[in-house]
């Protein structure tokens, strides 16, 4: 992409082309490219190759589950009934997709329009992780309330990134009745989010002799997993805007990467508030059914690893990096909540699960495997909206011709990022819930 | 007028409330079974470990034939548990004590209150009248949720079917023996009189009595009896319950009252948030228009 772009290609940001032409829905797919010039870019990707390999191998045992069943495909067993797919799939991704609902929040409830950059990257982010978390479910008391939570709340999240959507294929009239029911959007998925972030947590009440204490509180797990989601959901985030910000830099427009590094002090900052409060809430748990003597055994070291690693060391990490701006760092620690959370589930889920049972059991090869592949899908859909939907960039509207954001920034001197913020004006008011 | 109109509504609102709060309440805690519910006791001084109750098992719930005889011995090497072939399993503990191994049988336990009926969000369970927790294949989703709630580790997935795996494990022989007042078929075949099949209540009444009249060859409990609300399957053993691989931690309470706290909060958060949340929206916009753009860049997003 970059190559081209060198050559003189304009990223497709807006409705018409630089000759004032139009752009077909064709056009807006291949990136303005031709077929041929697209398919070049695609091959010269090595990670399109990684990827390939990745399908190659797993579609064929995807689809062998429908036809040899479960047995053939998972461990199908009796003990972890659940296994990888959702102890991974679920457990995992759905924490790390609660940045939809909280930069909603943040944005839409609070007023916080300056976070408003990383807001559809953030909403698109708990659409997909839902998404693929219910594809690779399927159809499924708590259980009841987690699968109409979701599905509701997948409804709602496609409405709230459906006006990117309605942008990038010209439909203004779709975009304006979303946001003009964007408040009760967003209440709802604050209602939704609480509700089943907290009752994948329940779903482990269930099972209280299964669960290792250390990871077991009847009274705080949803609260537990309700507020180690947020950080989750934050880091993801910052890390998911890293590695866009570094392999699609040509798609960010520049009020995207003006902002970057200011809307990451800010997300990480909520997510240290996070950090700290889960840290604090998990040793009241400790402490409230006096479990100080687990710590004090193999699980017990386990436990202390991932709350050192997974989740004080983040802490640590991002207050410094947000105190003296070192970015990196910042960046380092957002990485580091993200495995602590996933972390934490898979702990919960899978690892620490039946505890009491006298041998552990390794997943075979093959739902390995059917793991990766959905998650490379997760990736490349992700990848595929990032470059056409104005997620990262804004979408130019007719009315705002190029001329005048280059003088307008000549003319303010501003940094770039807000010059090409302010001659939209007329567009980014609609944005704004008032 | 207003006045008064609202004052009516007042007491009529405050009636409704206290006369429809009944003592009904949630069974948790101290539901105690049904009247009538049948059981069996275990005596697992008496068994012998013929395994002839599997075999019984597998004729009379037309199972897959097993991979090894019912008279094989060699499956006591590991502890085995059920699954969608097998119902109910034989184990063997204190396999090197003087007065020989102990065998256990194992099966569903049948709870007063299940914990696979409580995670069941199709209801696909139901306790019978008889004490049966039986489960009804049409409606399971599949979600294995009550897998991951039974305590004692019974509910088996029939992984092996391509196009529709279920749920499988005993039903106490419902279909085509309770419902018509005959004890189970495992119970039927035992030669060793170790199963008895009765009321529930009688056959605690029973248990204690063994215990009292040979308090020497018993270790004093019945388990089964109040472990998680107790259940239509009570055991009798020589040797403390843990080392004949029971858990004994589990403590009494039902799993319901785990999942509880968690369930009362739901229809809070439903009714609080909307107006909370909301009303956050005026109060920050209120702010916004008197002080243009300035904000705290402190997160306030929980």
């Amino acid at each position: 992409m970059k190559k081209f772009i060198k050559q003189g290609l304009q990223t497709v940001d807006s409705p018409y082309q630089e000759d004032g032409e139009k752009r077909s829905l064709m056009n807006k797919l291949l990136l303005g490219l031709s077929p041929s010039e697209y398919l070049l870019q695609a091959f010269r990707n090595p990670f399109n190759w990684i990827l390939g390999l990745i399908f190659v191998i797993g579609i064929p045992i995807l689809l062998g589950r429908f036809v040899f069943g479960l047995a053939w495909a998972t461990s199908g067993s009796n003990d972890y009934p659940w296994g990888l797919f959702l102890g991974f799939g679920l457990f995992a991704m759905v924490p790390l997709s609660s940045s939809g609902f909280q930069l909603g929040t943040a944005c839409e409830i609070f007023g916080r329009h300056d976070l408003e950059p990383i807001e559809r990257l953030a909403l698109l982010n708990g659409l997909l992780g839902y998404f693929f978390m219910v594809v690779s479910f399927g159809p499924a008391a708590v259980l009841f309330l987690v699968a109409w939570h979701v599905s509701t709340y997948l409804s709602v999240q496609i409405l709230e990134v459906s006006t990117a959507f309605f942008e990038w294929i010209g439909f203004p009239a779709g975009k304006r009745g979303v946001r003009r029911i964007t408040l009760g959007l967003t209440v709802s998925g604050i209602i939704l989010s609480t509700l089943h972030q907290g009752a994948l947590g329940a779903l482990f009440t269930y099972a209280p002799g299964k669960v290792h204490p250390l990871w077991y509180s009847s009274s705080f797990q949803w609260l537990h997993f309700f507020v180690s989601s947020l950080p989750g959901g934050l880091c993801m985030v910052i890390a998911v805007s890293t590695i866009a910000a570094k392999t699609m830099n040509w798609r960010g427009d520049g009020r995207f990467h003006a902002n970057l590094d200011k809307i990451t002090v800010s997300l990480a900052k909520g997510a240290c508030m996070g950090l700290a409060t889960y840290i604090t809430i998990k040793l009241i748990a400790i402490a409230h059914d006096n479990k100080w003597s687990y710590l004090d055994s193999g699980w017990g070291q386990w436990f202390m690893l991932e709350i050192i690693l997974g989740f004080m060391l983040p802490l640590v990490l991002m207050t410094y990096g947000v105190n003296t701006r070192k970015m990196a760092i910042v960046r380092l620690g957002a990485f580091a909540t993200v495995f602590g959370v996933v972390l934490n589930r898979v702990n919960t889920a899978i690892i620490t699960f039946n505890w009491k049972l006298p041998h552990r059991e390794i997943p075979p090869w093959r739902e390995v495997l059917i793991s990766i592949t959905i998650f490379a899908i997760y990736i490349v859909v992700y990848r595929f909206i990032l470059y056409r939907l104005p997620i990262l960039y804004r979408w130019r509207a007719e009315e705002a011709p190029e001329v005048v954001t280059e003088t307008e920034a000549v003319r303010s001197g501003a940094p770039i990022g807000h010059a090409s913020t302010a001659p939209i004006a007329s567009y980014s008011n609609m944005t704004k819930l008032d | 007028m207003k006045r008064r109109n609202f004052l009516k509504a007042c007491v009529i609102g405050g009636a409704t409330i206290t006369l429809g709060k009944t003592n009904k309440g949630w069974a948790a805690g101290s539901f105690e079974g049904y009247p009538d519910a049948m059981g069996v006791l275990v005596d697992t001084t008496r068994c012998i470990g013929c395994r002839s109750c599997e075999a019984a098992c597998n004729k009379e719930q037309q199972l897959a034939p097993p991979a090894e005889s019912f008279e094989d011995k060699s499956v006591f090497q590991e502890e085995r548990r059920p699954d969608s072939t097998h119902y109910t399993v034989v184990n063997e503990f204190e396999k090197k004590e003087p007065q020989g191994p102990v065998y256990r049988k194992v099966q569903c336990n049948h709870c007063n209150e299940p914990a696979c009926l409580t995670s069941c969000f199709v209801n696909a369970y139901t306790k019978t009248k008889e004490g049966a927790v039986i489960y009804n294949s049409k409606v399971c989703v599949g979600c294995r949720n009550c897998m991951i709630a039974c305590p004692f580790n019974v509910p088996g997935y029939s992984y092996e079917s391509v196009t529709n795996p279920v749920v499988k494990k005993c039903i106490l022989c419902y279909d085509t023996r309770l419902k018509v007042g005959k004890p189970p078929a495992c119970v039927e075949i035992c030669p060793q009189e170790a199963l008895t099949f009765g009321h529930r209540a009688d056959l605690v009444k029973l248990a204690h009595e063994r215990i009292r009249m040979n308090p020497e060859s018993y270790y004093d409990h019945v388990y089964g009896e109040k472990e998680l609300g107790g259940t239509s399957w009570l055991y009798l053993s020589r040797t403390s319950f843990d080392k004949i691989g029971f858990d004994t931690t589990m403590g009494n309470e039902p799993i319901i009252s785990n999942v509880k706290e968690f369930l009362g909060m739901v229809p809070m958060v439903l009714s609080i948030w909307p107006a909370l949340f909301s009303g956050i929206h005026l109060l920050s916009k209120g702010k916004h228009d008197e002080q243009g753009e300035h904000h705290d860049t402190t997160q306030e997003d929980r």
